[in-house]
């Protein structure tokens, strides 16, 4: 289900990343946070107290709404994080990236 | 290490409108300067744009094009260093008042290539920009909720949309780019929500000010949203956002439930503040109820060799935020000796005295509705990072006699969690100052607009932090 705009331009081929495991591809110059929405993935992160789900807010780097586990690092805002060719993105637990929750 | 290290004349920090402006100003002017800006590519969020596309040529964008040529040229003359992808997290002066800053550098994510982790500069132009001012409304924890600059910059940054069916909301002019952004991009956006009637922002400029552009791109936004059929509600406010997982519809003042999947809500901008206040700058309240950095007629600030310019000095837009940056390279110049032309000073500050009445004309007619926390629920979450709900600063205020949001931080927490306060920090001086029955003021924006830190560091960033430290002393 992509919808990631209306313009599909014939660029650089797509890069392949995963999230949790399924396959999600991304553009040249696209962030991770970009490449999940997407492919319709809004939340990648579970709050502390409630328990929610959380995903991109503000977009720009002011939030930290959107962390997320970048190749085993914790804690790293998706919105800013460039996609590359074979990241592992995972969803960010409830220490916040505190401790070193990435594998 | 650090001793022989450059010193720069100027450090602009920020690659938006005010900060390549002044950048590309000082370093024509003479001046060896160092651009220090947090994205990939020049521009800001206003001139937000990636490899692939190219910033409108609306929005001033051919100020933009120009600026742009002009910040190469001086690159390639050698008199301009620029990096981008670098965030500084730390300034501090070793001798007050006196001598070089220090800033250090960090890259926006852990494995981002930093050219330089320290630059030194004997003074600074803040020009650190602004981001949506939000004011918190039931259910907008909900993933698919985003900051209309941030839905925004996924159209214009990333040629990417988190959703199918969008309403936009909040106030203010910056909602029709969104809304018209969105629906470019095959959205379907069922409705601009505007709170304030909106009507006639022309008639609150006085006769001496005219905006012949601003009036040209209101109409053509107004053509846009007619031509995708988008409805512009004006005294409309979403009061509920509504789902579970992830936001399935919004509940407006009158009832009306609309569905959608992507809902981007702004309530104006608000000045970044951390490396102003960091260095000691004097902060005011601005007419739109934001805090932003006190400069003088030369966009001087409160410290020695410190100046702003832009967003950081009150937000206003590109041309204005321009115009500032120039008037602070012409400033630094004339305070290095250089030669430095009357009439352009004039002119600039013509430019900004329009610019600014311009502004406040907008900032008249989509002021931040009063009584806004009466929507607020005893759950409605107010600080999103640390959880912290309307009802707990209620009972803060209440049962523990919280009276001011310095107080309430610390008994409630709203302002502690990773962001620092950056979102809520308005909300909460609002809400605090609401719950002891006074307006808000800039004393209760200051304490949630402080960090200790301007970006997020790692433990060994600060451990060499120490040892330079020994080395410097």
């Amino acid at each position: 289900m992509s919808h990631a705009g209306s313009e599909e331009r014939t660029g650089p081929s797509p890069y392949r990343l995963t999230f949790d495991g399924t396959t999600v591809t991304a553009r040249p110059g696209q962030s991770v946070g970009a490449a999940l929405v997407a492919a319709g993935i809004v939340a990648w992160r579970t709050t502390r107290r409630a328990g929610g789900p959380r995903g991109l807010f503000c977009g720009i780097g002011v939030c930290f709404d959107c962390l997320i586990t970048v190749d085993g690092r914790p804690g790293q805002r998706a919105c800013l994080v460039p996609a590359r060719d074979g990241m592992r993105l995972s969803t960010e637990g409830d220490r916040e990236g505190e401790g070193g929750d990435g594998d | 290490m650090g001793t022989d290290l450059p010193t720069y004349d100027v450090a602009v920090v920020g690659a938006g409108p005010a900060g390549l402006a002044a950048a590309v100003g000082a370093a024509e002017a003479g001046l060896d300067v160092v651009l220090i800006d947090a994205g990939r590519l020049p521009g800001g969020q206003y001139w937000r744009h990636d490899e692939h596309s190219r910033p409108p040529r609306h929005q001033h964008g051919r100020l933009f094009t120009r600026l742009r040529a002009r910040l190469r040229h001086q690159r390639h003359l050698g008199r301009l260093h620029y990096l981008p992808g670098h965030q500084v997290w730390l300034i501090d002066r070793p001798r007050p008042d006196s001598g070089p800053f220090t800033l250090r550098l960090n890259g926006p994510y852990e494995t981002a290539p930093v050219e330089r982790d320290l630059v030194r500069a004997g003074a600074l132009v803040l020009c650190c920009g602004a981001y949506d001012r939000q004011l918190p409304v039931p259910g907008w924890e909900l993933p698919g909720v985003m900051a209309a600059g941030g839905v925004q910059a996924l159209l214009k940054g990333h040629r990417a949309v988190a959703g199918r069916r969008a309403v936009v909301a909040g106030t203010g002019p910056f909602l029709l780019p969104v809304a018209t952004g969105l629906a470019q991009a095959g959205v379907r956006v069922l409705a601009v929500c505007e709170a304030n009637p909106a009507h006639g922002w022309l008639r609150h400029l006085d006769g001496a000010v005219r905006a012949p552009a601003k009036s040209a791109e209101a109409v053509r936004y107004a053509a846009l949203l007619a031509r995708h059929r988008i409805p512009y509600r004006t005294r409309t406010t979403v009061t509920e956002i509504l789902g579970e997982d992830r936001v399935r519809a919004v509940r407006l003042d009158g009832g009306e439930v609309l569905e959608a999947d992507l809902v981007a809500l702004g309530w104006g901008f608000t000045p970044a503040l951390e490396l102003p206040l960091m260095v000691g700058a004097a902060t005011r309240r601005d007419l739109d109820g934001s805090l932003v950095v006190a400069v003088d007629a030369r966009q001087r600030t409160t410290v020695p060799d410190v100046l702003a310019a832009g967003e950081t000095a009150g937000v206003g837009g590109a041309a204005l935020a321009v115009a500032e940056g120039r008037l602070a390279a012409l400033s630094l110049a004339a305070a290095h000796g250089l030669p430095v032309d009357p009439r352009a000073v004039r002119r600039l500050r013509t430019a900004i005295r329009h610019g600014r009445a311009f502004a406040a004309a907008l900032h008249r007619t989509y002021p931040v509705p009063d009584g806004w926390t009466e929507r607020l629920t005893e759950r409605t979450v107010v600080c999103r990072c640390e959880e912290v709900t309307y009802g707990e600063l209620c009972r803060a205020r209440t049962e523990l006699g919280a009276e001011d949001p310095r107080t309430m931080k610390l008994l409630a927490r709203p302002g502690m969690g990773w962001c620092q306060g950056r979102i809520c920090g308005f909300a909460v001086a609002a809400v605090t100052a609401s719950l002891t029955g006074r307006p808000a003021t800039a004393e209760d924006l200051r304490p949630l607009s402080a960090r200790p830190f301007a970006a997020p560091v790692t433990l060994g960033e600060l451990a060499e932090l120490g040892d330079d430290a020994d080395e410097e002393s």
